[in-house]
């Protein structure tokens, strides 16, 4: 199993692999600039902790968990 | 608040001539645009710190050097593939020009206004416009935010890199306005930029030449290497769309779909799936938006981001975040009670006065004394009870929740309370249109639009009169301070005042909650689609300019509004209370007539009545009351809150009354105007009805179950 956006921990830059999204969401997702190779941090979360917020290409974007979800990560190759 | 995207075309605009050239003003959401709109054309459209706020095209004129333009503002996109409607809306416009205006207008220059401390993201609007046209003139907005965070960039070399001409602007500050204007004037009168296009992966672009070729023979309108694209993209069952946006008929031209079908099969020989092609189409975009921003820009580390991630931290927290929100809107309310006390007892002296000169006056002239009663005690009192009690609050609160919007705070809103419409299987956004109720529920309804979700959407427009508008705060706040809060110690008074005022948006906004989880599992069955909503950074808001707009533009559009309703309907229950059939006011047997269903909720006939009549404007629904109960009683001089008590306790009513009819102010139809709107935008008789019903429902199921508990506890 892919790791997901979603158990990222704060402040933790990673890179984007394989968006699970179809359809508007995923279009949505790209247009943000969540494409695959793009680098996104998760900031911090809302109180309920979903959405949560990430730094995307420069601009803080609000997320819900679950569409963070289906944005899979590239393994890190140390 | 007025409607987002409504143009006011309050000052003189030069006319419209066929001949001016046509600007297309595009860029993504908030970074601005608005704010370059109004500079330029003098005009003052709504601009505000969230995204989506300009949901419609918005145009206005200007001059420059002789010439006459037209601006045409498109709603904010991030991106031109036509996946929501303001993407649809952009992209059509670059394709195919001004299909709403009655003459042929294509327009000269598009400019893409970019947000100069987030060029990346910005770059991929600019990117797909340049693939559609050339004629694009770059504006790099809120470059004194971008000095100030460190980044700075070379607009030469961005020039070099894109092929077109790039601006740099401070709009706020109208600092570069002329040096965009230059470079427009230049792509209106002749000059074409030559822009370097987006390589994509080898097979794409091998296929798109294959189609391109085609339709260089097909002579259409667009850009040939944009549709061969779009094409490639774009599954067969959706070409009724695409045909109408390049203006071909692909099914009528054998020779280009024989093109199309042999590029697909070149395509998936490659392993290039439809999907496959879309995302590396985006991927190719945002790959080149990332190596020009790697070579044209250079900032300090990210210090500038700390700041605005602690105040989220504090903004959003677990626990701080709920409380701050509430404090903020206590706070707001505390200003807007202390505030408004002091100068609404001016005004309505000085109405007063005036009241009593028009009197003599009439005498003077020997008017009829029907006429002049009528027009004097009716009309006139009323309007000015109106004015009085409205325009102060009005006054304070509309510029207090304009530098909070001003300040980027709403969206912070938005963030947190995301989860409880998730939950409700609503959008995120619709807090936001919950807050612009706040101001007046036909913009809240109007603001909508920035749903993307046709069923998301419903469910924020039914519910948005949830949160009580402008035109119901005067009403709350005077029985607050009549009924539930002692006399002595005024501002600590005022303070519970404020701080009972906020429960009671609280409990409006709970029941958006139910309601909206009501509605998606009954009417409106569904899951949530996704969200994403950006959360911009925060700006110092210009108080002076917040000051003067709010004051008029919104206090006086919605003040406006509220008189125009006041007069007419003071003088027809004027009217009412002075026709006497049988010798009782026609008003009497109204409200005789309502009084027995009224009593299961709580109220009573002439509250019920005032209700009612109030329906055009819910600022008139106190006024109109007092007339009620003055035209049965003794007339007495209303001369402070105490007087007005006393009347009303004369007329039985009980803190079980005062309470019932509070819950009652909260949870009603929405008004005339608001109605309207609804029905404009849903154009569905069936939803208005809905948005009628759904808070009344709510409203009288509450105050029953309100007046049922005071008679089973003795109190009536």
């Amino acid at each position: 199993m892919m790791e997901s956006l979603l158990c990222v921990p704060f402040g933790m830059s990673v890179k984007v692999g394989v968006l699970n999204a179809a359809g508007a969401c995923r279009r949505r997702l790209l247009d943000l600039g969540l494409t695959p190779g793009a680098y996104t941090t998760c900031l911090y979360a809302a109180p309920s902790g979903n959405p949560k917020a990430y730094l995307i290409r420069g601009a803080i974007i609000a997320l819900r968990n679950e569409d963070a979800g289906l944005v899979g990560l590239e393994p890190i190759k140390e | 608040m007025e409607a987002a995207g409504v143009c006011f075309n309050k000052q003189k605009q030069p006319k419209i001539k066929a001949q001016s050239h046509i600007v297309a003003l595009l860029g993504n959401p908030n970074v601005g645009k608005s704010t370059i709109f109004n500079a330029l054309t003098g005009m003052r459209q709504h601009t505000g710190n969230w995204p989506g706020k300009t949901v419609e095209n918005c145009r206005g004129n200007f001059l420059y050097n002789g010439a006459a333009y037209e601006l045409v503002d498109l709603p904010g996109t991030y991106s031109l593939m036509a996946s929501s409607e303001e993407e649809k809306i952009a992209c059509d416009f670059l394709c195919n020009g001004d299909m709403t205006s009655s003459y042929e207008a294509f327009y000269d220059a598009a400019v893409v206004v970019c947000d100069a401390t987030c060029l990346e993201r910005n770059l991929n609007l600019v990117l797909q416009t340049l693939e559609i046209t050339p004629r694009v003139v770059v504006c790099l907005n809120l470059m004194d935010e971008a000095k100030k965070k460190g980044i700075s960039i070379n607009l030469e070399k961005l020039e070099q890199c894109l092929g077109v001409p790039v601006a740099a602007t401070t709009a706020t500050a109208k600092h570069g306005l002329k040096g965009l204007l230059n470079k427009v004037e230049m792509v209106c009168c002749g000059y074409i930029p030559k822009p370097l296009y987006v390589t994509y992966d080898e097979p794409i672009e091998e296929a798109a030449k294959l189609v391109e070729e085609t339709l260089a023979n097909a002579k259409i309108k667009v850009n040939s290497r944009f549709a061969a694209l779009r094409l490639l993209q774009h599954e067969i069952s959706s070409s009724e769309n695409l045909d109408e946006l390049l203006g071909i008929s692909l099914s009528a031209h054998e020779e280009l779909n024989a093109a199309l079908i042999q590029a697909r099969r070149l395509l998936s020989k490659e392993g290039y799936s439809e999907l496959r092609i879309k995302d590396r189409l985006v991927a190719g975009i945002f790959a080149h938006a990332e190596r020009i921003y790697k070579e044209t820009v250079t900032h300090e580390a990210l210090t500038y981001l700390k700041g605005q991630l602690k105040a989220d931290r504090i903004l959003t927290g677990r626990w701080s975040g709920a409380v701050i929100m509430l404090l903020l809107l206590a706070v707001v309310f505390y200003i807007t009670l202390v505030g408004a006390n002091y100068p609404s007892m001016l005004i309505s002296g000085a109405l007063t006065y005036v009241e009593t000169q028009l009197l003599n006056l009439a005498a003077y002239i020997e008017a009829p004394k029907w006429l002049s009663d009528a027009l004097i005690l009716g009309m006139f009192r009323v309007l000015s009870w109106v004015v009085s009690v409205m325009l102060p609050p009005m006054a304070l609160f509309f510029p207090l929740f304009t530098l909070l919007e001003d300040l980027g705070y709403l969206p912070r809103v938005a963030f947190n309370l995301d989860n409880s419409f998730r939950r409700a299987n609503a959008c995120g956004k619709q807090s936001l249109t919950m807050c612009m109720g706040l101001g007046c529920n036909a913009a809240g309804v109007i603001g909508c639009r920035i749903i993307n979700s046709p069923r998301e959407r419903l469910i924020a427009i039914l519910t948005n009169n949830f949160v009580p508008c402008n035109g119901r705060f005067p009403t709350l706040i005077a029985i607050i301070s009549m009924f539930f809060i002692s006399a002595s110690a005024r501002y600590a008074n005022s303070l519970l005042a404020a701080l009972m005022l906020t429960g009671f948006i609280a409990l409006g906004i709970w029941l958006t909650f139910v309601s909206s989880k009501l509605l998606s599992k009954t009417l409106l069955r569904g899951i949530p689609s996704s969200f994403a909503l950006e959360l911009p950074p925060y700006r110092v808001p210009q108080v002076a300019k917040v000051l003067l707009r709010s004051l008029f533009e919104r206090t006086l559009f919605v003040l406006g509004r509220a008189a125009l309703v006041a007069a007419p309907m003071g003088l027809f229950i004027w009217l009412l209370a002075n026709i006497r059939v049988e010798g009782l006011a026609l008003l009497k047997y109204c409200t005789a007539f309502l009084d027995a269903p009224a009593r299961i909720f709580g109220l009573d006939g002439a509250i019920l009545m005032a209700f009612i009549l109030g329906l055009p404007a819910n600022e008139i629904v106190m006024p109109l009351l007092i007339m009620t109960y003055l035209s049965e009683g003794a007339l007495l001089e209303l001369d402070s809150l105490l007087a007005f008590k006393t009347l009303l306790l004369e007329n039985g009513w009980t803190w079980i009354t005062a309470l019932c009819t509070m819950l009652f102010t909260l949870l009603h139809w929405p008004c005339s105007t608001a109605l309207i709107t609804i029905w404009k935008e849903t154009k569905s008789l069936k939803w208005t009805v809905v948005a009628f019903l759904l808070p009344t429902a709510f409203g009288l199921a509450l105050c029953a179950a309100v007046a049922a508990l005071g008679r089973a506890f003795g109190i009536n």
